[in-house]
């Protein structure tokens, strides 16, 4: 009798705990998207650790350089990532970045409204565009690739029309004087963390200039936005319907609309998601330069999805992790800059940029299909 | 108050021209496994679809508990508990087998404007009942694309079921399964039936309908060739009758007289 209770017991929690335990850590680990650029960004800092260790790469205010770029463009990266995941693609997120920026500096500068109102009006502007990209999408069935890439060049052509038409010129500065007392800029526009820098500073922990200030002033805003959206965005996908509608949509939109998902309302959310974050990078690089430029964010469509793609998002959607793409953002941004700092010229850093997509695009392949593989 | 569950009476659908479905009859009892056979072509997709809500009917009425029903939506029809689970089971590979049973219906927790999507209960509840129909889930977060296809098609069935289908609308569970396969998928057909609920079992697969099926109803271009009890027909019967019976005795005949002559020779 004792004997056969058991065995019933012992049957029930091989059901639970058993046969989970024949997975080990590894695999576990090797199913995450986010794997191969968690291990890309050990790899890299290991690299320039070595090569560039002494150079002042790694002091404070190198640091602090190369997580400025990573983050912007993690940024970015993020609503890439999340619009990946949904199952489309965004190209216009490069131009919506240049258009933003004038969004923001054209009425500041020429129309003469507070600052506070311009940043509204950008991201109002970005919700529309963002919307516009999203119905186009979801209404005619074409491939975001295309709908997205006609964007590109109307925003960067429209940028470019408008600038020249109210400015006669391609720039716009004079942005910074503006900045102080704004109750909105600060957002976009300050280091944070200050105290902390002057206290290494006073112990002189870290580098300073000739006045006795450090020579890092503080945490940039980017790199807090760029935290704040990883956590928020992976929250969103781990933690939340909406987020699995996400993986829904993009893993398949036929399936996902049968058993009652929004489809089209996901993506559409996901569209103006990648114009928003295109407008925090225009806030955060228009305020800290001072100045709107007409060709700001060229090109940054494609980083951002190669980011997303060393993260691990798969092309055809449904699968990938924020946590991913913001590895993916920090790889680029810290070989971006080591090539900086060591005395490789810098043009091969488009050659890595290219090679790591490549090799990133073969391993998420092997991965997809492992974790799709029959028994 | 009648003994039927859902009464499909008279259900005629047209496109155009065309006739797809005429007079199309078919009534189940709680409990009831009722297959619709039919070859290619006869019509099956179709009342499917005018099952599920998706084409509404041009004549004909669906009464489901005594009350006359009309669909606008499959929503519609999902809301008072018809479930219909397609051919390609509405399931995302690459999404575990919790995120998958929950699609759409995620279950939550958490205050308003924050509200979470409740993983560890929607991992008790897809393990527990994926469990109820003996399929172990190891793990309910492995994707389901590491799943058999067997197992993917009792999980479509299992959450349609949780989801509260009292009708449910299998279509074509069987077709792509190995034997083993199938005959885990038909076995759990008959668990469900034998817990309350009326199965519509559409398959073109004689031998798989024939062993769990209570009745047969049989379609042949658009039309019902009627509706048979299991101790009325017999299997080869069936068959024949799917297969537009008196077009396989023409052949027969022909068949014979051509070796009786060969045979001559």
């Amino acid at each position: 009798m004792s004997l056969k209770s058991k065995s019933i017991s012992s049957k029930s929690s091989l059901n639970e705990d058993e046969r989970l335990k024949k997975i080990s850590p590894l695999r576990v680990l090797l199913n995450r998207p986010e794997l191969g650029a968690l291990g890309g960004s050990i790899l890299v800092f290991i690299f320039f650790g070595i090569v560039a260790g002494d150079t002042g790469m790694f002091s404070a205010y190198g640091m602090l350089n190369f997580l400025d770029v990573s983050a912007n463009l993690g940024i970015i990266a993020i609503a890439a990532a999340m619009l990946m995941i949904g199952g489309e693609f965004d190209l216009s997120i490069g131009s919506m970045i240049g258009f933003a920026g004038i969004c923001i500096a054209i009425p500041a500068i020429y129309w003469g409204w507070p600052l506070w109102m311009s940043i509204v009006f950008a991201f109002a502007m970005a919700v529309l565009v963002g919307y516009f990209n999203g119905i186009m999408v979801v209404k005619t069935g074409l491939p975001s690739f295309i709908v997205t890439l006609a964007m590109l060049f109307i925003l960067r052509g429209l940028t470019l029309a408008i600038t020249r038409l109210i400015t006669g010129r391609t720039q716009v500065p004079g942005l910074r004087v503006l900045i102080e007392d704004d109750p909105l800029a600060w957002l976009f526009a300050t280091d944070t963390f200050k105290w902390f820098f002057t206290w290494l500073g006073s112990l002189k922990l870290i580098e300073l200039r000739t006045d006795g200030t450090p020579l890092a002033t503080g945490i940039p805003p980017s790199v807090i936005w760029f935290i704040a959206l990883t956590l928020f965005a992976t929250w969103i996908l781990m933690k939340t319907r909406y987020g699995n509608w996400i993986f829904a949509s993009g893993g398949d939109k036929v399936g996902a609309t049968n058993v009652g998902v929004p489809v089209g309302r996901v993506k559409i959310s996901l569209f103006i998601g990648t114009a928003v974050a295109s407008t925090i990078f225009a806030c955060i690089q228009v305020l800290d330069a001072g100045s709107a430029d007409t060709m700001r964010g060229t090109l940054k469509e494609l980083e951002a999805i190669a980011a997303a793609v060393v993260g691990g998002c798969l092309l055809t959607g449904g699968y990938g992790s924020a946590i991913g793409a913001a590895f993916g953002a920090i790889i680029f941004g810290t070989v971006s800059m080591g090539i900086f700092y060591t005395d490789v010229d810098t043009d091969w850093f488009k050659v890595f940029l290219g090679a790591m997509m490549l090799i990133a695009v073969v391993f998420n392949n092997y991965i997809r299909k492992k974790v799709t593989e029959s028994k | 108050m009648s003994d039927y569950l859902v009464q499909f009476n008279n259900i005629s659908k047209f496109f155009g021209k065309v006739i797809a479905l005429k007079d199309v009859t078919m009534r189940l009892k709680k409990g009831e496994i009722m297959c619709l056979l039919g070859d290619n072509g006869a019509g099956k997709s179709t009342l499917i679809k005018t099952l599920a809500g998706v084409h509404k009917p041009d004549e004909g009425e669906i009464i489901f508990e005594d009350n006359k029903i009309v669909f606008d939506s499959p929503k519609d029809a999902l809301d008072i508990g018809i479930g219909t689970v397609y051919q390609d089971l509405a399931l995302v590979p690459l999404m575990s087998v919790t995120r998958n049973f929950f699609m759409g219906r995620e279950p939550q927790k958490g205050i308003p404007f924050l509200k979470t999507f409740d993983v560890d209960k929607a991992n008790k509840i897809a393990a527990d009942r994926m469990g109820q129909i003996g399929i172990d889930v190891r793990d309910p977060s492995q994707a389901v694309g590491t799943m058999s296809g067997g197992e993917r098609q009792c999980l479509a069935i299992s959450r349609a079921i949780y989801f509260g289908a009292k009708v449910l609308v299998l279509d074509e569970p069987t077709s792509a399964l190995g034997v083993h396969q199938a005959s885990m998928v038909l076995k759990y057909i008959v668990k469900a039936a034998s817990e309350g609920l009326a199965v519509i079992l559409i398959t073109h697969n004689v031998h798989h309908a024939y062993p769990v099926g209570n009745s047969f109803t049989v379609l042949n271009r658009g039309k019902s060739m009627g509706t048979f009890q299991k101790k009325d027909i017999s299997r080869e019967k069936l068959l024949s009758m799917m297969a537009g019976g008196e077009e396989l005795d023409k052949l027969e005949v022909e068949l014979q007289e051509m070796d009786r002559i060969h045979n001559k020779n």
